[in-house]
This record gives C-alpha cells, sequence and structure tokens, in this order.
C-alpha cells in the first residue's frame, strides 16, 4: 500500500485528501530517514504509548481516554512539515522492531498499539471512519431491512441490557460472523444467533479494531522471525544497537530474577508480610497461612512476587510444603505442585523465567469462586476491603478516603494511600507490588547498599 | 503395524512380560473375588479386561479422524498422528506427546501400557512424538496446535458454595440437578447463538460433565476466540470475599441470559433446586441468599418472619419462603434499581453453569477421554444423550467391573 508523503493535512472532517489519516500499518514504508528521526520518532511514540498505558491502569473510561489519546497525539506526534502520517508509520515500525523479540513484548506492544488505534478510530468522524472501510476494503454487511425487523425485538433487548438507547429502523446493523468480534461475544455486548453477530455501526470500532489486532498479531511474529534470521546481522552495526537501546530504557525494573540484588530468609516472611507486603499479597499469605492451600491463580500471583522478593527456590519449595503439607501431606505436595514452582522458577519444561505479575495485570484478573488472588481494592466488596483495612490499624478517616478513591476505580491510588498511612511518608504512584515492597524496605530498613538505594527510581509512568 | 509412538520419557522398566498372542476367541479369566471383601468397582485387571475387550479403538479413532481416515484424494493420511495423547500410568506416571497412526496401534499402545486415564490433546501442524526437531526457535516450522475441538468442563466442586446435599467429591440425585441445568443451557446456546451442530456431552466418571464442540469452525478457533465463548457464558463472578456475585445490569436481560432463565433456570430452581437443597429452611443457608438483596428492609422482614416460625415438612419450607421472599421483593421493587433484577439473580447464582475457564481457552489444553474409567469410582465415562439429560443418573453408571462381569457372563453364555 503505498501513501503519499502527506504535505497539509487538514485535522478536520471532510478534508481534501482522499486517504484516511488512519493506517493498518501493512507494509513497511519506502521513505528514506536519518538514523536520528529514526530514533526520535520511536520514542515519541513511546511516550504516547506509556501515556495511554499508564491510564488504562488506573482505570480511566473510554471518553477520557479517547480525549488523552488525541492530547497525547498532539503532544507528540506532530511535525512541523506537516509529515504527520510518515511519522505515525514510520515510529510503529521502528517500535515494530523493538517489541517483537520476546512473548511478553509482543503482547504488550500489541495490547498498547490495539488501544491506540481503539481510541484514534472512534474519535474520526463517520465519514472518516467509512473512507477507512474503504480504503482497506473491510467485508461487513449491513443487514437488510426485513432482517432487521426479524430479529429486532432481540436487538432491543441487548441494548437495553446495556443500558443504550434502543435501535430503530436509523440504526445499521453489520452481520459478522462472531469469530471477528470476541470482545463483544465475552462481554454478550451483541446478539448472535447461528454463529453470525449482529453489530450495530456504533460498535464499529470493534470490528475495525479487531481486524487491527489480528493483523498486527501476525505481523509481529514475522517480524521477530525476519530480525533474528536477517536483519539482527545485518544491521549489528547501525539499527540493532538503537533497537536495544529502546526496549531496556523503557521498560522500566520488571523484577525478574537477574535484577534481584537482596535476599529474603524464610523465617522473616510473616513479619514481611505484615509491614511490607501489599494488601493484595498480605490477603494471599495470610490466607495461605491459614488455609494451607491456595488455588492455581493465588499461587501463581503470591509465588512470582516471593520469587521477585528474592526467595530462593529451594526455600520457596520449603515454604510451600510446609503450608500445603499441613492438609495435603508431604508427598502429595511433592507430587502435584513442586513441579509447578520449580517450573515459576524457570527450571522445567520451557524454561522461561516469568516475571511477578504487575498491577496491571492483577487488577484485570477474575477471581473466581475460592480464588483469593486480584487485586482487594477491585475485587473485594466494600465491607471486606473496610474490614481488611481496619485490620492494618488504619484509621477510620484514612479508610474512608481510600474508599472514595476505589469508588472512582483508583485502585492504584488508593494501594498507594494505604502506603502511606502505615508508612507514614509520601511514595510516587505504584505500579507493581515488588515495587510496594522495595519501596518499604527502603523506609523500613534504612541501612541498605548505596547501589540499591539509587537503583528502581525509575518506574513506569510516563513523564 | 509399526510401533506406537511414545515419549522416550516413560519410565517402568519392570513391566512383566506378558504374553500378547491371546487368541480373540478366548475368554480371560475373570479375576477370582477375594474373601471377606465387598466387590471392588475398580482394579487393574479389570481395567485391562476391560481395555482387551470393550474399550471402542475404532469408533475413537473414526471419530477424532473426522474423514481423514478414508480414501478419496482429500483425505490427510498424517491427521490422526498429528494428534496428541497423554497417558496417565499406575505410580502417576504421566507420559505426553503419545500419538497413533490408526486404531490397531491405538489398541495395542493402551493394552500394553494399561493407564489409568487417557486424555486427548491438539492436533499439531507435525507428529507430536517428533516435536523435538522443530522446538529450537529460528526455525521456519514452530511446533504450534492447528485444531482442536471446542471444551467445556463443568465440575460440581465450583458450586460447593451452593449445595448442602454433598461435599467434595460426593456427588448424589440432589445436587445432580445442576449439572442437567449445565448441559440444557449451554447445548442450547452452542446450537442457537453459536450454529455449532456437533456436540457431544460425556460423564467425567464422578463429579462433573464434560462439552467436546466438534464442528470444523470450532476446531478452528483460536485461543482468544475460545476465552471470548467462555466468557459469554460466564455470569457468576466472585468468591467468598465479595457478596454480590451476579450483575444483570440494565433495563433487560441479554436474549441468551433471557431464554435460559425462562427455559431452564426458573424452573428448576423452583421446582427441584429449592427443595433438594433445603434452601431456605435454616438460617446459615438462607444467610447466604439475603446476603445478595441490597435492602435492609426487606432482609430484616424476611429474617423475623422465618427465624420464629415453626418448621412444616423439609419440602415445603423452602419453596414457601420463597414465594413470600418474591412477594417482598415484588412489593419494594418502587425503591429502586437495586432490587429489580434481585429475583433473577439470586436465581442465577443458584443454577446457571459454572464453567471451567482455563480448561476452554488453551487450544492445548488436555481433556480426558470418552470412554475412560475413573480410577476412584470406576465408573466409565460415558456420553450422555443432551435430549434426554433429564433422565441421566450418575449414580446408576456402569462401572468396569459391571461390565467385566457382564460380558463375562455373556460371552460365557455364548460360547
Amino acid at each position: 500500500m503505498d501513501f503519499r508523503v502527506a504535505s497539509t493535512r487538514r485535522l478536520s472532517s471532510g478534508g481534501s485528501d482522499a486517504h484516511s489519516r488512519l493506517s493498518f500499518y501493512l507494509t513497511a514504508p519506502t521513505l528514506e530517514v536519518s538514523l536520528e528521526e529514526f530514533e526520535q520518532y520511536a520514542l515519541d511514540r513511546l511516550r504516547v504509548l506509556k501515556g495511554l498505558e499508564e491510564a488504562l491502569s488506573r482505570g480511566r473510561r473510554s471518553e477520557e481516554l479517547e480525549a488523552l489519546v488525541i492530547d497525547l497525539w498532539r503532544k507528540y506526534m506532530r511535525t512541523s512539515n506537516g509529515s504527520d502520517l510518515n511519522k505515525d508509520i514510520i515510529s510503529h515500525f521502528v517500535l515494530r522492531l523493538v517489541y517483537c523479540r520476546s512473548d511478553e513484548l509482543r503482547k504488550w506492544f500489541l495490547s498498547m498499539e490495539s488501544s491506540l488505534f481503539r481510541n484514534r478510530f472512534h474519535s474520526e468522524a463517520p465519514d472518516d471512519q467509512k473512507r477507512f472501510l474503504e480504503d482497506n476494503e473491510l467485508p461487513y454487511k449491513a443487514i437488510s431491512t426485513s432482517d432487521f425487523e426479524s430479529i429486532k425485538d432481540k436487538l432491543v433487548q441487548v441494548a437495553r441490557s446495556l443500558n443504550q438507547p434502543s435501535p430503530n429502523a436509523d440504526s445499521t446493523f453489520y452481520k459478522v460472523p462472531f469469530e471477528e468480534v470476541p470482545e463483544l461475544v465475552a462481554g454478550r455486548k451483541v446478539y448472535i444467533h447461528k454463529g453470525q453477530a449482529y453489530v450495530p455501526s456504533t460498535q464499529l470500532t470493534f470490528l475495525v479494531a479487531g481486524q487491527f489486532r489480528s493483523k498486527l498479531s501476525k505481523a509481529l511474529v514475522l517480524t521477530y522471525r525476519k530480525w533474528m534470521s536477517v536483519i539482527s546481522e545485518e544491521e549489528s552495526d547501525r539499527l540493532a544497537p538503537i533497537v536495544e537501546a529502546l526496549s531496556s530504557r523503557y521498560l522500566g525494573p520488571d523484577y525478574s530474577q537477574g535484577k534481584i540484588k537482596s535476599e529474603v530468609a524464610l523465617q522473616d516472611m510473616d513479619d514481611l508480610a505484615k509491614t511490607s507486603f501489599p494488601l493484595c499479597m498480605r490477603h494471599l499469605f495470610f490466607k495461605l497461612r491459614e488455609e494451607h492451600h491456595l488455588k492455581h491463580g493465588g499461587r501463581q500471583q503470591l509465588g512470582l512476587f516471593l520469587k521477585g522478593v528474592g526467595l530462593k527456590l529451594e526455600d520457596a519449595l520449603a515454604f510451600w510444603r510446609s503450608e500445603f503439607g499441613q492438609k495435603m501431606g508431604v508427598e502429595r505436595f511433592d507430587k502435584e505442585y513442586a513441579y509447578n514452582i520449580r517450573h515459576n522458577y524457570g527450571k522445567e519444561g520451557k524454561r522461561t523465567d516469568y516475571t511477578p505479575f504487575s498491577c496491571n495485570k492483577i487488577i484485570l484478573s477474575t477471581p473466581g469462586v475460592g480464588d483469593h488472588h486480584g487485586c482487594p481494592y477491585r475485587h473485594f466488596s466494600e465491607e471486606n476491603l473496610r474490614a481488611a483495612l481496619g485490620s492494618m490499624h488504619l484509621g477510620v478517616r484514612i479508610v474512608d478516603e481510600i474508599l472514595e478513591k476505589v469508588r472512582n476505580r483508583h485502585y492504584q491510588v488508593a494501594c498507594s494511600l494505604t502506603f502511606e498511612a502505615t508508612h507514614g511518608s509520601q511514595t510516587i504512584g505504584i505500579n507493581h507490588p515488588n515495587q510496594y515492597f522495595e519501596q518499604s524496605r527502603k523506609i523500613l530498613q534504612p541501612k541498605v547498599p548505596q547501589e540499591l538505594a539509587n537503583d528502581n527510581t525509575e518506574t513506569t509512568t510516563a513523564s | 503395524m509399526g510401533q506406537p509412538h511414545v515419549d522416550a520419557m516413560e519410565v517402568d522398566s519392570s513391566r512383566n512380560v506378558r504374553d500378547s498372542t491371546t487368541d480373540y476367541m478366548q475368554v480371560d479369566e475373570l479375576p477370582a473375588p477375594e474373601q471377606n471383601k465387598p466387590a471392588d468397582v475398580f482394579s487393574p485387571e479389570y481395567l485391562r479386561l476391560y481395555y482387551s475387550r470393550l474399550f471402542p479403538y475404532s469408533d475413537m479413532c473414526k471419530w477424532l479422524s473426522y474423514g481423514n481416515d478414508g480414501k478419496h484424494p482429500g483425505c490427510d493420511s498424517s491427521y490422526l498422528n498429528r494428534r496428541e495423547f497423554s497417558f496417565t500410568l499406575d505410580h502417576d506416571i504421566y507420559v505426553r506427546y503419545v500419538s497413533f497412526r490408526n486404531a490397531s496401534e491405538m489398541e495395542s499402545s493402551i493394552r500394553d501400557r494399561c493407564p489409568y486415564k487417557i486424555d486427548i490433546g491438539a492436533v499439531y501442524n507435525v507428529d507430536p512424538a517428533k516435536r523435538t526437531a522443530y522446538a529450537s526457535s529460528g526455525s521456519e516450522k514452530v511446533f504450534a496446535p492447528v485444531e482442536r475441538e471446542l471444551v467445556f468442563d463443568v465440575d460440581m466442586t465450583d458450586y460447593d458454595d451452593i449445595r448442602f446435599c454433598c461435599t467434595g467429591a460426593d456427588i448424589c440425585l440432589k445436587c445432580w440437578p445442576l449439572m442437567t441445568i449445565a448441559i440444557k443451557v449451554l447445548d442450547t446456546a452452542l446450537r442457537e447463538d453459536f450454529g455449532f451442530e456437533h456436540i457431544l456431552w460425556v460423564y467425567s466418571g464422578r463429579r462433573g460433565v464434560h462439552c467436546w464442540v466438534c464442528d470444523v469452525k470450532a476446531r478452528r478457533l483460536t485461543n482468544e476466540q475460545r476465552a471470548a465463548v467462555a466468557e459469554y457464558f460466564r455470569v457468576y463472578k466472585g468468591n467468598e470475599n465479595n457478596t454480590k456475585k451476579v450483575s444483570l445490569g440494565g433495563s433487560a436481560m441479554h436474549p441468551s441470559l433471557l431464554r435460559a432463565y425462562v427455559e431452564v433456570l426458573r424452573p428448576f430452581f423452583e421446582d427441584q433446586i429449592l427443595s433438594n437443597q433445603g434452601l431456605l429452611q435454616f438460617e446459615e443457608r438462607y444467610g447466604k441468599l439475603l446476603d445478595m438483596i441490597q435492602d435492609d428492609g426487606i432482609v430484616a422482614q424476611a429474617q423475623d418472619r422465618w427465624q420464629s416460625s415453626r418448621r412444616s415438612s423439609e419440602t415445603d419450607v423452602s419453596v414457601a419462603r420463597w414465594k413470600q421472599l418474591k412477594n417482598l421483593l415484588e412489593s419494594g421493587k418502587h425503591k429502586g434499581s437495586g432490587l429489580r433484577r434481585c429475583v433473577e439473580e439470586i436465581i442465577f447464582s443458584y443454577t446457571y453453569p459454572r464453567v471451567d475457564f482455563e480448561v476452554s481457552k488453551h487450544m492445548n489444553h488436555l481433556l480426558k477421554a470418552p470412554f475412560c474409567v475413573h480410577p476412584k469410582t470406576g465408573r466409565i465415562c460415558v456420553p450422555i444423550d443432551a435430549e434426554e439429560c433429564d433422565r441421566f443418573d450418575p449414580t446408576a453408571v456402569p462401572t468396569v467391573a459391571d461390565v467385566c462381569i457382564t460380558s463375562f457372563i455373556y460371552l460365557n453364555a455364548v460360547l
């Protein structure tokens, strides 16, 4: 797909250009670009993506997200000479090189770019959206009036179940195989019949975003293979160093094993849990002590956290064995659970060194019956949260303040408030349970080697 | 006939040398019942007999070949061989990446190893036994799943917080209706909403049911799409840390939920579950239900009435109290939207299917094969006819001992 070098782009809809300013990024650009632009464009786009990530983890609503995306885009992605579209495309492809190189990087990039696209598309005017559909030849069929009449009552039901206005004769609906709109199906936000989903035009964004996501997902894997087999060799002097620098500079601390400098002793665990664990891990830890068992989600969340805290594999095995053994006997533990713990430390199977979950991931998890993982600020009822905070000896006023934050869905801010109240000092935003732990240790145990005090001060928040 | 492909990591070199040339027309000796011991429902000897006479190898392979075992040019003869199976042997030895080229290889492998459990995994792009040739990154072909039935696992332990007749691994005819509900709701939705047609339901051998959706479209779903289908069926969200687990927002229900409610959930709840489980009989039980009601006034009224009333016969109490509660809720509806869907939410909490999300989501998840024998109960994992599922009785499912004895008697009589 060729695109013109855009010299004058009108930002309002109904502009004179025939092509949409959004792109599926199907083919790499054939433009020339300097190495400085190569790096700078990528950094600017990364700032946009990071800003979006922060907003998502704070649980911002879609209207706020759209406004934020427009702001971020205006701030970082405008060019002085009107070549906005080029910067958009070039920066995307550079970041593809950076983020194709591991499963976790790809997942993050896919998630952020999809969200970015979705918000940009949604904020386009309907005519511009139609133009995009035409440019990209997307096969979504509007249904006929007679089809509409025959399923109208079902469509009305769906709309009402979502507290949305009911469709009428003017609404356009598209008939689409359900596989194309997994998000809508998952949320029961659409009427499906015999495998076809009936998607209103207002939901067009989901359709198009789904296409974007699946195309990008495939492309990332191909890019990775190409990078590994061809590009990194050829570009070892030129592009490769820039790409490496970009990825390590912006990921912030991820608490994987290589970076842990401190160790934690088994006998200190109960004390540490009381003073330095964030509420999510406290809850899991004490539930484990109480019931001598945790379901899979809890074992993962707590187990990886403890790994990040510095618990060695042998100690971890001893710890879990001593708890589970009380309920089920040591043999059964060794047979059924020890393998998974070693797997988490990268000692079995495909030997992936799993990283501890970030707040974002924990907030988005879905604990079910018998589970205790997840984020208490998100997943507990108000009563239970109040009780949990009370057991940490927090006063009524501060608990009210925290609950206020929770009602507004600022879960991580609520956690920061808890930190401040229990440690008597300010903290920068909490993005990761291990970050909470390290901050806490820093305050409660100030005699720390200088290298550790200087390390981990940068977080993943965007500037 | 070549060797069955099995993973090299299997252990157990102390196999007895067996005479593998048993003439097909001879009847194997039935294990002699031990003195002073109740008839076993399961034993390794029964299992061996079952595998030698009764396990349906050719039907299993015919199913899983999906027509590729035919002669016409469109058939892919490598298809069955690319399917992963796994065996759980005695002493919990677990063997993955087992594969077979045909039914007779499957038969000799199973009769040889006598697995206590057989799982079915995905169809991969290459024979799983040869996967290590493709494992290194950077090579063009990566070992990856290509197809796999859409599967669901409904397990009674996920309903432990709402059943009071049994706990843990036990099931009975009072709580089994929860499984019947799951089959009806899911089967209807899979056919009506998703358009699937080839659906197999199987008893899991102890306390649940499995569902295998075999349509081509279903086999080709990605993990994300499977997760979406599983999520479509998720209504009950939560655990002991929150009290309100079903949230039917909005002024109407999604058509799929409404259909389930009207056709299955409400009739089963009011005609069977209420009295089977005595849901409103004791305070420990109705307290939980009342927790779901956001109106303290109504809750207090109900509690007052029930704490002081004399108990009539078991089955009447819950039904009568439910009527009272519905009236209270109806009269309180004007107070606000919190109560509008209360009756429905309660019923959904106590009946709507609870599917294991992780089982459905991953293409390469290994799920127990039909016609396995459950080692603890001896029961055979028999298929369930969804249209007759009201009549399915899990306590009457034949055990491996039953079928061995029956076939022994039959064969003796015939010969």
